[in-house]
């Protein structure tokens, strides 16, 4: 079975949700929606406070390229537009909604037929992804519409849909992709028209065996769409090593999936793809995984952006008892919570309740120089080394160790057997030498 | 006989060459080294903290004795003495410099500002900074993790364990600046020490709107500008929600103190007040 060559570590699934039917996490009192959800710029808010919108309304325009529209959850009147705590308990502009009905905008399609026809043109598809705000839901929330913009004198051969969700714990994709497999197939469709490649490769590890068969039965009634089943090996879901797994080509150091003529995308972006341009229903809701090893019932769920997760635990039966710390997104990539006053971003894919008995970091002992780190690293750097030069504060040395080609995995940090905070410390060199970089520009 | 003549001739020789070559290639290739740099770097502290902005006391050094006059070249850690001293060596006028310390803007202690959440990551404020806003719920405030503490090469700052806030020992704070560098959050300023150590500043660097800070931190400014209605001196700016006081217009009347609703405005070694009463007669004492 294929998988991609450098590093990688195998980790105990614990899919503890997987197969288990989306719910519907019924609308909160208020929603507070992030014009911010991507490393870009945060939006222009389009409605003052006072104002009446409906479900698909424009509630914030895209500011220059690298952005994208934020559209209306939910109905209702617009409380304020005042700055809301993220998850990193930073605060950025966001617009609160108190929720009155569930009116949606007449153009949005809610039938649930499949439609398998599209008859736009590339530039008009790109267009109207732009429009209905999309960004890659796997997590980096990159808008979408730049990314399938092709630089010029670059050319895409194969779009690559990313189904690998090699993160533990979380199901959201897998269960997309059982429930809604031919949607996803039309908006492989739609984004090879976009793109204007003929070959589309889908990549699902392993241990999604029916999400295999169920992707698979769709993808023959299509041209071109191969699905190819991959080992379960962490990190797969990256773009990188994606690419390498089902190409054998590596992007090279510093550059692009295009530069291999690659352009990934996520499943559930593609499904958010399908919605836009064949419902011409925006990215307002998406599947969060809410799971934990304490959990009764995990599950995978159907929210609104904007949702507090304060009201998410409260619809899922609370927060288990001896819950010591809780993750949003995965127990690798994932982020600790501060407070469940924080709203579901766009980039928000689950929920992940761990138990007070494994929430605290390990006492860090010596490095006894097994190269553990060396060896699981994705992209063949030597995080033992990073870490020492990061502590020293030696950001130069740590660029020509190309500290900067970091995935921020950690793989590094899970396999070391001190356990030493090794991703903290490259984390912390990336920022450095990105802010020296910027200041030597100025 | 004939033997030792011929090793002593021979090897006299050598070294008689060897002393001649030495002693051309040394006159070719002498490089002048103003003999007034070293009587400098032997008045300066050796601290090499680079507070001056240069690499160690020798830099600083042969930097004061190339510049034309000594304007903008202070060493923060000898103070004045030691740059009069320096004037003196080279001829020229020595600058007048203030003296000013380290003052950390934070006053929000576990009693003002608790802690919601706990860090067991690394514990640099630098890496914390940049993962998220830290265990209290100000975005703004000291991480208390001590990057300042680890920098400083004076042993002047210190973390208090009661208020896991850092704390200045104004005997050994040079003001070099080494703090102020290190802090990621920009806390630490470097403030004119005023006259008998004394001075006010405002306790906090919080530039949310009022009524979001005031439910996090009891002690941070919120804006209210009662400061700067107060102030005889134009020495207070609002800016961001958060006052600002000059230290050069600061006239230490310490009005400012007595108005601020949330006391984020705070005096350092002032004597007791007495009662109320006799508050404005000792305004006018510290005045003059």
């Amino acid at each position: 079975m294929k998988t991609f060559k450098i590093g990688g570590i195998y980790i105990e699934e614990y899919k503890l949700s997987a197969g288990e039917r989306t719910k519907v996490i019924t609308l909160p009192q208020q929603v507070v929606v992030p014009l911010r959800h991507y490393a870009g710029k945060p939006s222009i808010p389009q409605v003052k406070r006072g104002d009446f919108v409906k479900v698909g309304q424009l509630i914030g325009l895209a500011d220059g390229f690298v952005s994208a529209n934020v559209h209306s959850p939910v109905s209702g009147k617009v409380a304020k537009i005042d700055n809301a705590l993220d998850a990193y308990g930073y605060k950025y502009p966001s617009v609160f909604i108190d929720v009155i009905g569930d009116d949606w905008l007449e153009t949005i399609d809610l039938t649930p037929e499949v439609n398998h026809t599209c008859e736009l043109t590339s530039s008009e598809i790109i267009k109207k992804i732009a429009e209905s705000g999309i960004v890659g839901l796997g997590g980096a929330t990159f808008p979408t519409h730049v990314k399938l913009t092709i630089p010029a004198g670059k050319k895409a051969e194969v779009l690559i849909i990313n189904g690998a969700e090699c993160e533990p714990f979380l199901t959201c994709d897998h269960q997309l992709m059982l429930e809604k497999g031919e949607e996803i197939i039309v908006g492989v469709t739609i984004l090879m028209k976009a793109l204007n490649v003929k070959k589309a490769l889908i990549g699902i590890e392993c241990n999604k065996n029916d999400a295999i068969i169920n992707i698979k039965k769709w993808a023959k009634t299509e041209e071109g769409i191969e699905v190819v089943p991959l080992q379960t090996k962490y990190p797969q879901g990256c773009e990188k090593q994606l690419i390498e797994a089902l190409t054998g080509r590596r992007v090279p150091r510093g550059g692009l999936p295009v530069d291999v003529g690659a352009v990934v995308q996520n499943v559930a972006t593609t499904f958010a793809v399908y919605e836009a341009v064949q419902k011409n229903k925006p990215l307002i809701e998406r599947i969060i995984t809410v799971t934990g090893k304490s959990m009764s019932q995990p599950g995978n769920f159907w929210v609104r952006i904007g949702t507090p997760l304060s009201h998410v635990v409260e619809q899922v039966g609370g927060i288990p008892e001896d819950t010591g710390k809780i993750v949003a997104g995965g127990p690798m990539m994932g982020r600790a919570l501060f407070s469940l006053e924080v709203a579901v971003a766009k980039g928000t894919s689950g929920l992940l309740f761990i138990p007070s008995t494994e929430a605290y970091r390990k006492k860090v002992e010596n490095c006894i120089r097994c190269s553990k780190c060396v060896f699981a690293c994705p992209m063949g750097l030597e995080p033992y080394l990073l870490m020492s030069l990061g502590e020293k504060m030696l950001w130069e040395e740590m660029q020509k160790n190309q500290a900067l080609d970091c995935i921020e995995c950690g793989s590094c940090s899970f396999i070391c057997p001190s356990h030493r905070p090794l991703l903290d410390y490259i984390k912390n060199g990336k920022v450095a030498i990105n802010n020296i970089k910027i200041n030597s520009n100025n | 006989m004939n033997v030792i003549l011929i090793s002593v001739l021979s090897l006299g020789g050598i070294g008689a060459l060897s002393a001649l070559i030495l002693y051309f290639v040394a006159q070719k290739f002498q490089i002048f080294e103003d003999p007034r740099i070293d009587e400098v770097e032997a008045v300066l502290p050796a601290a090499n903290c680079g507070g001056c902005g240069y690499p160690g006391c020798r830099a600083f050094a042969t930097a004061c004795v190339k510049a034309e006059s000594l304007d903008n070249l202070v060493c923060p850690v000898g103070g004045a003495p030691v740059m009069e001293k320096v004037a003196s060596i080279l001829g020229k006028a020595a600058t007048t410099i203030t003296p000013t310390i380290a003052v950390v803007r934070c006053g929000g202690s576990c009693e003002y500002r608790p802690r919601v959440n706990i860090y067991d990551g690394v514990k640099t404020c630098a890496i914390v900074h940049q993962l998220y806003q830290g265990e209290t719920l100000c975005s703004w405030g000291c991480l208390g993790f001590g990057d300042c503490v680890t920098a400083c090469t004076f042993d002047a700052i210190h973390i208090n364990p009661q208020t896991l806030l850092p704390e200045v020992d104004e005997e050994k704070c040079t003001s070099c600046g080494l703090c102020v560098k290190a802090c990621p959050r920009n806390i630490i300023e470097l403030r004119q020490k005023g006259p008998k150590s004394r001075r006010i500043y405002v306790n906090c660097v919080n530039q949310d709107k009022g009524a979001v800070n005031k439910k996090v931190c009891t002690v941070a400014c919120i804006g209210c500008s009662k400061c700067q209605q107060v102030c005889n001196y134009d020495a207070i700016t609002i800016a961001n929600n958060l006052a600002y006081i000059d230290d050069e217009k600061c006239k230490l009347c310490r009005k400012c103190v007595d108005v601020c609703p949330t006391n984020s405005i705070v005096e350092i070694n002032f004597p007791p007040r007495k009662t109320k009463t006799e508050t404005s007669s000792n305004i006018s004492i510290t005045e003059q």
